[in-house]
């Protein structure tokens, strides 16, 4: 069968995206990048733990953080989670609408968690902590930054997928790009469950 | 589609556009090579300095950019893509595979690598190179003036990205595309040490990566992450540095291992010696590699009960080193040895890498490392781990695949007289720097008094640095006679053991007309011994699916390296420097973006052609 073939429910295979050799390289690809990732955060969680009280000129954690709202933005990104699951599990049924549609609303979820992440920042500018305010600020503002702009590297690989692939069904080799993108949205919101605990729960209690 | 179309384009664009593991593997090799030649100058012009007290040849500043540009290039422009080079070359062929697993992924890690080596490299031309050494260690790296450590950071951010593509690239390769009955415990230990190596790269390059964001942030967009009237901490840059630095070294040391273990099985006519302890001795280097990154700094004060852990784990470390050399040693013993000028190398490898891991364990005890810290005898330890350990072991893997690779065979003669002057020059240079050391000579100053009697051993080491420049002039007389006449020579030359030489030379770009079956270790041998003349196929033949060549990869790390020097000089141009930022970053999320969108299946090619083509071949 050719890999830009539509799948139909007859020829389904079990895991569409681990069908074809290309398939199974990406798929194992991707979780060894996610592994390159863990260090790339690891570092970055190290040194924001370094220097996290080191304020220099800028208010102190403590004064600043918004526990409400970071509350908020944690709740939309882990719906994300699951919304992204939910297309998975309709990718493996051949359910192309469906999944979609979970892969929209997926990335609508992402979007407004960025949304709130800039607001977020505008306001901690205006109370004086900034990038340049002390090692404290550089250190949350590059670990949270860093963590968004995965966010917005995912959206914009989301929307590229859904408009490429709009009107066309799943094929072998569509299935293992969606299922990557999947898995990248998944490792993006554990990354941001530890900075909820490390940056900001830590950063409340002192 | 066929291969056909290829034909009518130039060679030039192939080889721009090429996704081939084997030409990639040239790509990397030839760029190493002139690496290591501009590395080279820069360490001839370092000994000229040195050769005597209160010489004025090379000083101040320039010597100190001369001394950073010779170490990084070394590393990373130099060591680590000649290491690719083979990679590329032997690994898929050795477990019988016709590509990679992501041959375009492969193209990018290429040109990420040179346009990063070029843009570095750069520096020299517009105002002045880093100078902060290759450890780049903050805030003298912070507050170096000049644009030198911005060269430093972005030039090696983009290198190291394509390193690490590389590295993925070659663990999914390994992992998924074996050929049937090439079991883990059945790959060449040259294919096991690129596996335990792309699993360093993988798990040590994001730390630097990070590193280098964090130098930039401090650099270019005033960030206090290693400014301690900030509230920073010059330390953590340590600390991040040496978790990519340690594992470092042995990234560059494994593949060596593995090239060494292959020579002296080959030229001793024998299985290599204690197969399995083998491989569990590299891929215990590679574990322990991580847990010793600060016997660096000894010397830092992280206290007593720090520096013993890292001091012990440090030391165990040189026991599945020391398996390694018995087993090579025990390789030999009783073989029917030949030396060829491949196996001179690796023969020559085996005393002077222990010498380097003997003064590794004497640096490992941490009270006395706070007298050789920073001397010369440092500078000696790790030149001889990293030449007279990695370069012999490339020497001897260029002189053993070079058949493999170019389809000609170096020459012999002037191969014994390469490795002869390069080797006594080697330990001429070196050995005498241990001494220096514990006389007190530092590492890194541009010169030294008269009264301090450093002299002679300096000179002795400075003639030893002529004579390895001669090894290395005559290696490129060797290349170019050997491609100037040109004698091709049969796809196994060296009577090999490993699928490598299983195949006809030159090697088709498809590799294998049919995947063969592996029915143990030394899997060619296996065939020699029960009397077949190929290797048992595991399919019958057939159509054969190659990737498509793209310019992409080239074009997407153009962008980078615009973006690059948009990076560089942010903080002193502004707004033309944010336009280079915008465009050359847009012009890599574009390739990204068309990558993701043209959707590319690769070809197929015919049987009835590849017959066709094989016939000729034979004829
Ligand atoms: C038995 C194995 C080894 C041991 C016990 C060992 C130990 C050490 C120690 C303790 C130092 C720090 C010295 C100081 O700065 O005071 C050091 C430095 C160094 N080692 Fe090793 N080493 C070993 C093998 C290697 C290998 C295989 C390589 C490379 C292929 C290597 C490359 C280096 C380099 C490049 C440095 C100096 C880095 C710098 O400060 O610029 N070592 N080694
Ligand atoms: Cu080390």
């Amino acid at each position: 069968m050719d890999v830009g073939e539509r799948l139909t429910d007859q020829n389904f295979p079990e895991s569409p995206e681990k069908a074809t050799l290309e398939g199974k390289n990406k798929f194992l690809g991707f979780w060894l990048f996610l592994g390159g990732e863990t260090v790339l955060f690891a570092t970055l969680f190290g040194t924001y733990l370094g220097l996290r009280n080191s304020f220099g000129k800028g208010p102190e954690a403590s004064e600043i953080f918004q526990l409400p709202m970071v509350f908020a933005a944690t709740i939309i990104l882990l719906t994300s989670s699951l919304t992204s699951v939910y297309a998975v599990l309709a990718l493996k049924e051949n359910r192309v609408k469906q999944m979609r549609r979970w892969f929209f609303i997926t990335l609508l979820l992402g979007l407004s968690f960025l949304g709130l992440e800039i607001y977020e920042f505008v306001e901690y500018v205006h109370e004086g902590h900034t990038f340049t305010s002390g090692a404290f600020g550089s250190a949350f503002y590059t670990l949270v930054g860093f963590h968004g702009g995965h966010v917005l590297f995912g959206c914009l690989w989301i929307t590229a997928l859904l408009v490429r692939n709009s009107g066309r069904g799943l094929t072998l080799y569509n299935a293992p790009k969606y299922y990557l993108f999947a898995l990248y949205w998944h490792f993006v919101d554990v990354v941001w469950v530890f900075i909820f605990t490390v940056v900001y729960l830590m950063g409340k209690v002192g | 589609m066929s291969n056909a179309h290829a034909a009518n384009k130039s060679v030039l664009w192939d080889w721009l556009t090429t996704v081939d593991h084997k030409k990639i593997g040239i790509l990397y090799l030839v760029s190493g090579g002139f690496f290591f030649l501009v590395g080279g100058l820069e360490a001839v012009l370092i000994r000229i300095q040195l050769m005597n007290p209160e010489m004025t040849f090379l000083t101040g500043n320039l010597y100190n950019q001369v001394l950073t540009m010779h170490g990084t290039t070394m590393i990373f422009l130099a060591a680590m893509p000649i290491i690719f080079g083979f990679m590329n070359a032997v690994v898929p062929l050795q477990i019988g595979a016709r590509d990679v697993a992501f041959p375009f992924v492969n193209s990018l890690g290429f040109w990420l690598f040179f346009f990063g080596g070029v843009l570095l490299n750069l520096s020299w031309f517009l105002g002045g190179a880093p100078d902060a050494g290759w450890t780049a260690y903050a805030p003298l790296s912070t507050t170096s003036t000049g644009h030198g450590v911005d060269f430093y950071v972005l030039g090696l951010q983009i290198a190291g990205a394509g390193t690490l593509m590389g590295g993925i690239n070659f663990l999914v390769t390994i992992i998924n595309m074996r050929a049937p009955g090439m079991t883990f415990m059945r790959m060449p230990l040259f294919t096991w040490t690129a596996f335990v190596t792309s699993g360093l790269i993988l798990f040590a390059f994001p730390a630097l990566t990070i590193g280098f964001f964090l130098l930039m942030f401090d650099r270019v967009f005033e960030a206090n992450f290693f400014d301690a009237n900030m509230g920073g901490n010059a330390i953590i840059w340590e600390h991040i540095f040496w978790i990519f630095g340690h594992p470092e070294v042995y990234i560059l040391i494994l593949p060596a291992f593995g090239i060494i273990s292959e020579v002296v099985a080959t030229f001793s006519r024998k299985r290599l010696f204690g197969y399995s302890a083998m491989v569990f001795a590299t891929v215990l280097i590679g574990f322990l590699g991580f847990m010793v990154w600060a016997h660096h700094m000894f010397t830092v004060g992280l206290g007593p009960v720090a520096n013993s852990i890292f001091a012990v784990a440090t030391m165990a470390i040189a026991i599945p080193t020391g398996v390694k050399i018995f087993n090579w040693v025990f390789t030999m013993w009783g073989g029917k040895i030949r030396f060829t000028t491949a196996n001179l190398f690796s023969v020559g490898f085996i005393p002077t890498f222990v010498m380097g891991g003997v003064t590794g364990v004497m640096l490992a005890a941490a009270p006395a490392d706070y007298q050789y810290h920073d001397s010369y005898f440092v500078v000696a330890h790790f030149h001889y781990v990293i030449v007279g350990g990695l370069i012999l072991g490339l020497f001897s893997g260029l002189y053993y695949w070079y058949p493999r690779m170019f389809g000609l065979m170096l020459n012999e003669a002037l191969g014994k007289w390469n490795f002869w002057t390069f080797f006594i020059g080697f330990h001429l240079t070196f050995f005498p720097q241990h001494f220096l050391g514990l006389m007190g000579m530092p590492r890194r100053y541009f010169t030294y008094p008269e009264e301090f009697g450093l002299g002679s051993l300096n000179f002795i080491s400075t003639i030893g640095a002529v004579f390895m420049t001669v090894g290395t002039i005559i290696f490129i007389i060797n290349v170019v006679v050997t491609h100037a006449k040109g004698k091709k020579v049969s796809g196994d030359p060296w009577d090999g053991r490993t699928l490598e030489w299983a195949i006809p030379n030159p090697t088709p770009h498809y590799n294998f007309l049919q995947t063969p079956l592996v029915r143990g270790l030394d899997a060619l041998w296996i065939e020699k011994m029960a009397g077949n003349k190929k290797m048992t196929p595991a399919e019958p033949v057939g159509d054969i699916h190659m990737p498509n060549n793209s310019i992409l990869p080239l074009i997407m790390s153009l962008g980078f390296f615009i973006a690059g020097f948009g990076f560089i000089y942010y903080s002193s141009a502004g707004a033309p420097a944010l336009i280079a930022i915008i465009v050359g970053l847009g012009i890599g999320l574009a390739c990204m973006f068309l990558r993701s969108w043209i959707d590319d299946h690769g070809h197929h090619l015919h049987k009835e052609d590849l017959l066709k083509e094989d016939k000729g071949v034979d004829a």
